[in-house]
């Protein structure tokens, strides 16, 4: 079944000049092995119960090195933000493409390509990369990790505060139906701050395959605001997983915005590794069509002291699917944990769906958690005394889905971000 | 101004309403008062347009327009205001953003210029002091966690903000203590002019010390059973509904 696969995986690793000895080389090759042994996932394995997914990537997809080399093709970034707003990173078709000059990056703050990482970098690679996505759990991580070549290194040195956001624009163009797979290293280091964003947009008419992993290193104190913005069309399919470890004192805002797919998977694991650390995660997903949007969320409690909060919010109209799956585990040894977690969504239509199951997993005794999720439709209450004011049904309906997903919204300290993000929901509610 | 004739309405197969006939002249204050159960809401609820109830006879116009074809919010744009007997909490939604984009739209309809925030902050302060409401309350979020008393004094802001040519008070004296029940009458007289008509629907006669109805109707059984000038209302305070019943009953 997945031959195809196979000699594309012989042909990427023969392309890859002078690489046969590095540990990177070895890890892709423990990848695709663990890949092989699993296979894309079944309609019987749990994780992908409600999102079959192996199929699409297995028919129509090749993996190979990405042809455009950076340099040659330095491409204006596809941007709805300002230039000078925020530091810029374009991934064209899976390219790295283009890095905002120089100016615009801050003293001491990398943001390279994962290749010129090897070179600039080897240390950082050699203790992190791999290390924390795992090949054995997910196969589409072990895809990618086979295959993994382009992406972002991003590393933010002790104590540094970078004011301006650091956006990676996803953008696909490409008018065949293809596949891309980027890879990304980002080390927040001790006590500095950032803002990263990944936002994800499509141009082209085709259907598109995507396959993300990002490892993600908060440092003891560091603060990091980590940004997923996916609206990229009817038609694209993308599986991201990202893998995020934090240290002692560290807190870590998550968003997780999608607003359009054909089929979006989002695998977000978050590791309290060390104690104090304080985790939040937010998601709204707006499906519409066909579209089916899936998160999975793993929160792993494996010492005390630690809190985390999850907030995940879904609008599904038309024949839309959404799948919400939150799992907390709180270790033997994390006591005097509190974690959180709701999952609150709004059905437009009969003909829309949502699968939701909260997993809680605790083995310590003095912990506070909670759950909570409920599905629903708009109140015809609220819906009736809006308009008994004047104000246009569809108006209405645009206000109370405004007014559900606020608490989530609200949260976007970044004016500029929390205004577009903002703006491209009101398209999508109106 | 409103014509209700020989209405009737329905939930759920069962008719409530059974053949309302009621005129309301501009500058008229009218009062409905009746026992639990006669069909006092449901009235106000139907000519507001909630689509829970079915109109299943009769006929209601406007200003000579047949408004039961309307939307609940068409009916608001021709200046009908339903002040709720439970005003819905909406959180996430703020009071400033909602009476705005109400206002604006009506306008709208009306072929007017929208307001701009300075006027429209303008006009909000004016209203505000007319029903002596505490003005941080429109910086929440609409009627939530708001006490029962401030609730029916929003209703009657934005009755104020809104300015409609008829206000139907839906049992807005519900819950009150004496002093918001002053304030919410008072914020209502304030706003009577020749121009406009009130519908006050209550079950006790209190409301009408302050708010001086100029006719008083009896509701029973989705019926009007008797009309008569404000003393009436002072007789059923004095007498309860027993006899109104006993009369409607020997009739029918």
């Amino acid at each position: 079944m997945t031959d195809q696969i196979k000699d594309n995986f012989n042909s990427f690793e023969a392309q890859l000049n002078g690489e046969s000895k590095l540990p990177w080389h070895k890890l892709r090759k423990e990848a695709y092995s663990a890949f092989e042994s699993k296979g894309f996932p079944g309609p019987k394995d749990e994780e992908y119960k409600y999102t079959h997914v192996g199929r699409l990537f297995e028919k129509k997809v090749h993996y190979s090195i990405p042809k455009d080399e950076p340099t040659k093709s330095p491409r204006s970034v596809p941007t709805t933000f300002h230039e000078e707003d925020a530091i810029h990173i374009a991934i064209v078709d899976g390219v790295v493409a283009k890095i905002s000059g120089s100016a615009a990056i801050e003293q001491g703050i990398v943001v390279i390509t994962l290749r010129e990482a090897l070179k600039s970098h080897p240390e950082e690679l050699n203790t992190h990369f791999g290390k924390y996505a795992d090949i054995n759990k997910d196969p589409f991580t072990a895809l990618n990790t086979a295959f993994s070549y382009e992406g972002v290194f991003i590393q933010i040195p002790k104590k540094k505060k970078v004011e301006k956001p650091i956006i990676l624009h996803y953008h696909f163009r490409n008018q065949k139906e293809g596949s891309v797979q980027t890879r990304n290293l980002m080390l927040v280091g001790p006590g500095a701050e950032v803002n990263i964003v990944e936002s994800y947009s499509a141009t082209s008419s085709q259907a598109f395959f995507g396959n993300h992993v990002s490892e993600i290193v908060v440092e003891p104190n560091a603060h990091l605001n980590y940004f997923k913005l996916q609206n990229q069309g009817s038609l694209t399919c993308q599986i991201d997983n990202t893998f995020i470890h934090q240290k002692r004192d560290s807190e870590v805002r998550t968003f997780t915005f999608t607003l359009e797919g054909k089929l979006i998977r989002n695998n977000l694991n978050i590791a309290l590794d060390e104690e104090n650390s304080t985790s939040h995660m937010y998601g709204l997903y707006v499906a519409h069509g066909d579209g089916h949007i899936d998160n999975h969320t793993v929160v792993d409690h494996r010492v005390p002291n630690c809190y985390s909060n999850e907030i995940y919010k879904g609008i599904l109209d038309d024949n839309s699917k959404g799948v919400f799956n939150g799992k907390i585990f709180v270790r033997q040894d994390a006591q005097k944990t509190n974690a959180f977690q709701s999952n609150k969504n709004i059905l437009l239509t009969d003909t829309a769906s949502i699968n939701t199951k909260p997993q809680l997993e605790i083995w310590a005794d003095d912990v506070k958690c909670s759950h909570g999720c409920t599905t629903g439709q708009l109140d015809e209450k609220q819906l009736f005394y809006l308009r008994s004011r004047g104000i246009g049904a569809s108006t209405a309906r645009a206000m109370l889905l405004h007014a559900f997903v606020n608490d989530v919204l609200d949260n976007i300290e970044i004016d500029f971000l929390r205004e577009f993000i903002n703006s491209e929901i009101y398209k999508r509610l109106d | 101004m409103l014509h209700i004739k020989n209405l009737h309405a329905a939930i759920d197969g069962h008719e409530i309403l059974r053949g309302i006939n009621l005129d309301i002249k501009p500058g008229e204050v009218h009062a409905i008062m009746g026992p639990n159960g006669s069909g006092k809401s449901t009235l106000a609820s139907v000519l507001a347009g909630k689509d829970d109830y079915e109109v299943t006879d009769g006929s209601v116009t406007f200003e000579g327009k047949d408004i039961l074809e309307f939307s609940p919010e068409d009916r608001a744009r021709e200046g009908i205001f339903l002040a709720f007997q439970y005003p819905v909490e909406i959180p996430g939604v703020s009071s400033n953003i909602f009476l705005r984009t109400a206002l604006n739209q009506i306008r709208e309809y009306r072929g007017q210029e929208p307001l701009d925030a300075v006027h429209f902050l303008k006009l909000v302060k004016e209203k505000m002091a007319l029903v002596e409401i505490d003005p941080k309350l429109i910086s929440r979020s609409l009627n939530e966690g708001f006490s029962g008393g401030e609730k029916k004094r929003n209703e009657i802001f934005q009755m104020a903000m809104l300015e409609p040519k008829l206000a139907i008070l839906d049992e807005t004296d519900s819950g009150l203590d004496i002093d918001a029940l002053r304030i919410v009458a008072n914020g209502v007289n304030k706003l009577k002019s020749p121009h406009n008509a009130t519908i006050v629907v209550t079950h006790y006669q209190r409301l009408l010390d302050y708010i001086i109805p100029d006719f008083v109707h009896v509701l029973y059984k989705g019926r009007i059973v008797k009309s008569g000038d404000k003393s009436l209302a002072l007789e059923l305070e004095e007498k309860g509904y027993d006899w109104i019943k006993e009369e409607s009953e020997l009739v029918s």
